[in-house]
């Protein structure tokens, strides 16, 4: 089959997560078409693409949410570090302990801001007090909410504004201090003041994490990719460095997404 | 042993212990045929056919004619659901169409209370009150009539009835209304000629769910409709005394010695009772499966 | 298509017609829906007028004299609680396991649809026929004879579809996200049900089993062969003993005993009515409680 590129010019040697020929179907409906592409560690790649074109379903398959679901058909591998994690005997819970998931919808799980933030930690068997303290001040901060609800985290989590909610579960996917931060359009219910907090929460993270992110704009995608992809009905069209994707795509059909001939 | 590997025990026991209860059904169906099998079928070889399915019921003189028994339950069956058929598709129509939400309120609850009042309370009351209504005002021999049954028993199938008309009704797309409104129908002509056509064939199933529960009635129907087991033929069967198969059963099976043709004649019957509303309850659930499908669940 | 009936309409309908036939229509549905409710209230209210009189605290709390036809009704409503107990003990473990598994574990295949049939099916199984089965499979095969554990065994399983469909509504009622979030931060399945769906669920669980349990209580044709004594002159002393119960006890007092008193049936009737529907209440204040509560 006759690719297009997939691997941004600047690819390091080492990449964190490699998907290999993965297509995926729901009961008949492919979804994903032979999908390639390396994603380089610490550093931001976006997913773009129109509504419909599987970027969040490729999400999902990296943290293999999708393992429940019935009459559903995965082709071809997904590595994290060398590791095939749809191989035999791969603890699923250990690699999303590893990989950190943030929805579209801010989730908030029932119960207090703490116990949002405590849920993975305490799950995976952490019991000492200090160091959940830890925990909840160091994520909090680096969701840039801290200061926001320092003095009411024992109150429920849906007492927040959306906003807030949503900073509260990239908090707590960071509570686990994953590898992978999987980000699947946060900011898409968000005004502009909290889009602007958590993308500026996200050039702090990349320092420490590997990020994939579907944008709710082109433009966000502009602002924050250092790689971008460009999904259309589940093809890989593109897949460079944001800069060049963005100002000299090589696509016609990348050309027509960003420019705004699609909606 | 480490954490992880306790979780992936408990893990492992919890959804084998779940799975077993899950499965437990199926084994609970199977099981209950085993055991009507087990004890009934001796009858059939105990009994010849044409005795088995006579029109004389006289366990006593080795008589073991079920007809008049089913025909005594289908009897008291049909008339309860044309009594409950019109009175719960009009309840479910007013509470899911047009009662104002006052009336709403009131109206499920009760509802709710009388698919809550046991069937022996609803027996009692039939006798000691609706019975000697019916000898009095129809000027008949004896109260305890097949009609008394039906009455019983049409009030017994409603809870279920208007519940699954509601939700046949609930799902008639809004844009089908919004249509008919919009071509000037009133709110009336659009449930009558659009609303109610379109949700019939909820309605069957709602009706079927009904004659089932209807059919298997017991204590009810053992205490208001005489138990005589006569052959419901002539006309004036309904303000009759009439026997069901499961007032026969309840009413016999304390007395018959373990192991007696008759006794195996009591289970042939709940074989019998079985089948019908197994027959009953697969045609309903295939209806509404297929629908679930069809919707795309979850 | 079916919307064509209306455009063959004459345009000029008389309007004022129209609207005269829909009062009519409207009058006959509030008539049926009166004809529902008003016999509902006329047995509630004639049993509490004429047994309310019967009801003290010796008609509730001792042993019945003079052939039942004085006393009380204490070992009956014993009973009924013994067994409701010996009832739940059985079927909530494998009700609300039965529920957690098709709502959390189970895959579409054929076996679930199975399941379901199962289910769909021992709920239409006439009551009398769980006393057959329970006669042939409790009472004899294993030897349990007439006892509570043979009347609790079947009122159990015939009461399982009623806890397992309402307790799989309460846990599929939880928004699956809240799963797929717990599964996200390394949650296994059990511990996302554990922590999250079940304390969410609890409520809706506790309703249908409440439910579920009134409906085995106030039963009778299920326990006729399986463990109900017409009389007994103390209460049962182990889980082997027959017993008197509430239902069985009516059955009886009002077909089987020339001569009784139509105060004491009128009594033993309100008590069953009011045990069973007051509880019935609570169960659905439960639900709506926590409904309103409830965050999502
Ligand atoms: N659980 C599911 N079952 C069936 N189809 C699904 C499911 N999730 C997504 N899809 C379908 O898969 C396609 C891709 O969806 P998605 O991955 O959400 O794309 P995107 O995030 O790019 O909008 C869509 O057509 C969607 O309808
Ligand atoms: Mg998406």
């Amino acid at each position: 089959m006759n690719q297009p590129t997939i691997q941004p010019t600047n690819q390091p040697t080492n990449p964190k997560i490699r998907i290999e020929h993965v297509s995926y179907t729901y009961d008949d409906k492919t979804v994903l078409r032979d999908v390639t592409l390396a994603v380089p560690a610490h550093a931001v790649t976006v997913f773009l693409g129109p509504a419909g074109s599987g970027k969040s379903t490729l999400l999902r398959l990296i943290n293999r949410l999708n393992d429940v679901l019935d009459h559903t058909r995965l082709d071809g591998r997904i590595f994290l570090d060398d590791q095939d994690i749809y191989a035999r005997g791969v603890a699923v819970s250990d690699l999303r302990r590893r990989v950190g998931m943030v929805f579209a919808l801010p989730l908030p799980l029932p119960g207090t801001i703490r116990e949002n933030i405590l849920y993975g930690p305490r799950l995976a068997g952490l019991r000492d007090r200090g160091r959940q303290e830890e925990i909840v001040v160091r994520c909090l901060t680096q969701a840039a909410l801290w200061d926001e609800v320092k003095d009411r985290l024992d109150s429920p989590a849906v007492s927040m504004s959306g906003g807030q909610q949503q900073r509260l579960c990239i908090a707590r996917s960071l509570a686990l201090e994953p590898e992978v931060l999987l980000l699947d359009e946060p900011t898409s219910g968000l005004d502009p003041i909290s889009t602007s907090k958590v993308e500026e929460s996200l050039f702090e993270l990349k320092q420490q994490y590997t990020i994939i992110i579907v944008p709710h704009s082109v433009q966000q995608a502009a602002r924050v990719a250092d790689h971008a992809a460009f999904f259309l009905t589940g093809e890989l069209v593109e897949y460079r460095p944001g800069r060049e994707l963005f100002t000299a795509p090589r696509d016609r059909r990348t050309e027509d997404y960003i420019t705004g001939r699609f909606g | 042993m480490n954490t992880s590997s306790r979780i992936r025990l408990s893990e492992f026991a919890v959804e084998a212990l779940v799975r077993v209860a899950g499965f437990s059904t199926i084994g609970f169906v199977l099981l209950i045929f085993l055991f009507l099998l087990r004890e009934g079928i001796p009858v059939f070889l105990q009994v010849p056919l044409d005795n088995l399915f006579g029109t004389r019921w006289y366990p006593t003189f080795d008589f073991f004619g079920t007809l008049p028994l089913i025909l005594g339950s289908l009897l008291i069956t049909f008339s309860a659901i044309v009594i409950a058929l019109p009175l719960g598709v009009a309840a479910a129509v007013f509470v899911r169409e047009v009662a104002p939400n006052w009336a709403r309120e009131i109206l499920k609850p009760m509802i709710e209370v009388l698919a809550g009042i046991p069937s022996v309370v609803l027996g009692f009351f039939g006798m000691s009150l609706v019975a000697p209504l019916i000898r009095t005002t129809l000027g008949v021999p004896t109260g305890l009539t097949a009609f008394t049954g039906a009455l019983i028993l049409a009030y017994m199938a409603l809870p279920t009835l208007i519940s699954v008309a509601e939700d046949a009704l609930d799902s008639v797309p809004k844009s089908y209304r919004d249509a008919s409104l919009a071509m000037g129908a009133t709110q009336w002509q659009t449930i009558w000629r659009v609303v109610v056509p379109a949700a019939r064939s909820g309605i069957l199933t709602a009706v079927m769910l009904g004659m089932g529960r209807a059919i298997g009635e017991t204590m009810a129907v053992m205490m208001v409709t005489g138990n005589a087991a006569r052959m419901p033929t002539t006309l004036d069967s309904l303000f009759r005394p009439v026997r069901t198969m499961t007032a026969t059963v309840a009413a016999e099976m304390g007395e018959v010695a373990q192991g007696s043709t008759h006794y195996h004649a009591l289970f042939g019957i709940g074989i019998i009772l079985f089948l019908i509303t197994f027959l009953i309850n697969l045609a309903a659930a295939s209806a509404i499966f297929q629908k679930r499908r069809r919707g795309g669940l979850r | 298509m079916m919307l064509g009936i209306l455009a063959h309409k004459p345009a000029n309908m008389n309007t004022a017609r129209r609207y005269a036939v829909q009062r009519l229509g409207f009058g006959v549905l509030i008539l049926a829906s009166l004809l529902v409710v008003a016999p509902i209230l006329f047995v509630i209210g004639a049993i509490i007028a004429r047994g309310v009189g019967a009801i003290n605290w010796e008609f509730l709390t001792a042993m019945p004299r003079d052939g039942m036809k004085a006393g009380g009704i204490f070992p009956a409503i014993v009973g009924t609680l013994l067994l409701t107990l010996g009832t739940a003990l059985v079927a909530i473990p494998f009700g609300v396991g039965g529920a957690i598994y098709l709502a959390e574990y189970a895959r579409d295949t054929w076996l679930t649809r199975a399941i379901r049939l199962a289910i769909v099916n021992l709920a239409g199984i006439p009551s009398v026929v769980y006393g057959l089965f329970g006669l042939g499979l409790f009472v004899l095969f294993l030897g349990f004879g007439t006892s509570i554990v043979a009347g609790s065994l079947t009122l159990a399983i015939m009461t399982l579809p009623v806890i397992i469909s309402t307790s799989e509504e309460a846990l599929r009622s939880v928004p699956v996200e809240f799963r797929t979030v717990s599964a996200s931060l390394g949650g296994t399945r059990w511990q996302g049900i554990r922590n999250i769906v079940l304390p969410q669920a609890l409520p809706g669980i506790i309703t249908g089993v409440i439910l579920g349990l009134l409906r085995a209580g106030g039963e009778t044709a299920p326990i006729l062969f399986t463990v109900a004594a017409f009389f007994l002159p103390r209460l049962p002393q182990s889980p082997l003993d027959q017993t008197m119960a509430l239902p069985y006890h009516l059955y009886v007092i009002s077909t089987q005993v020339p001569g009784m008193p139509a105060e004491i049936q009128y009594g033993t009737a309100l008590v069953l009515l009011a045990l069973v529907l007051s509880l019935n209440v609570v169960a659905t204040v439960i639900r709506s409680y926590f409904r309103r509560k409830r965050q999502w």
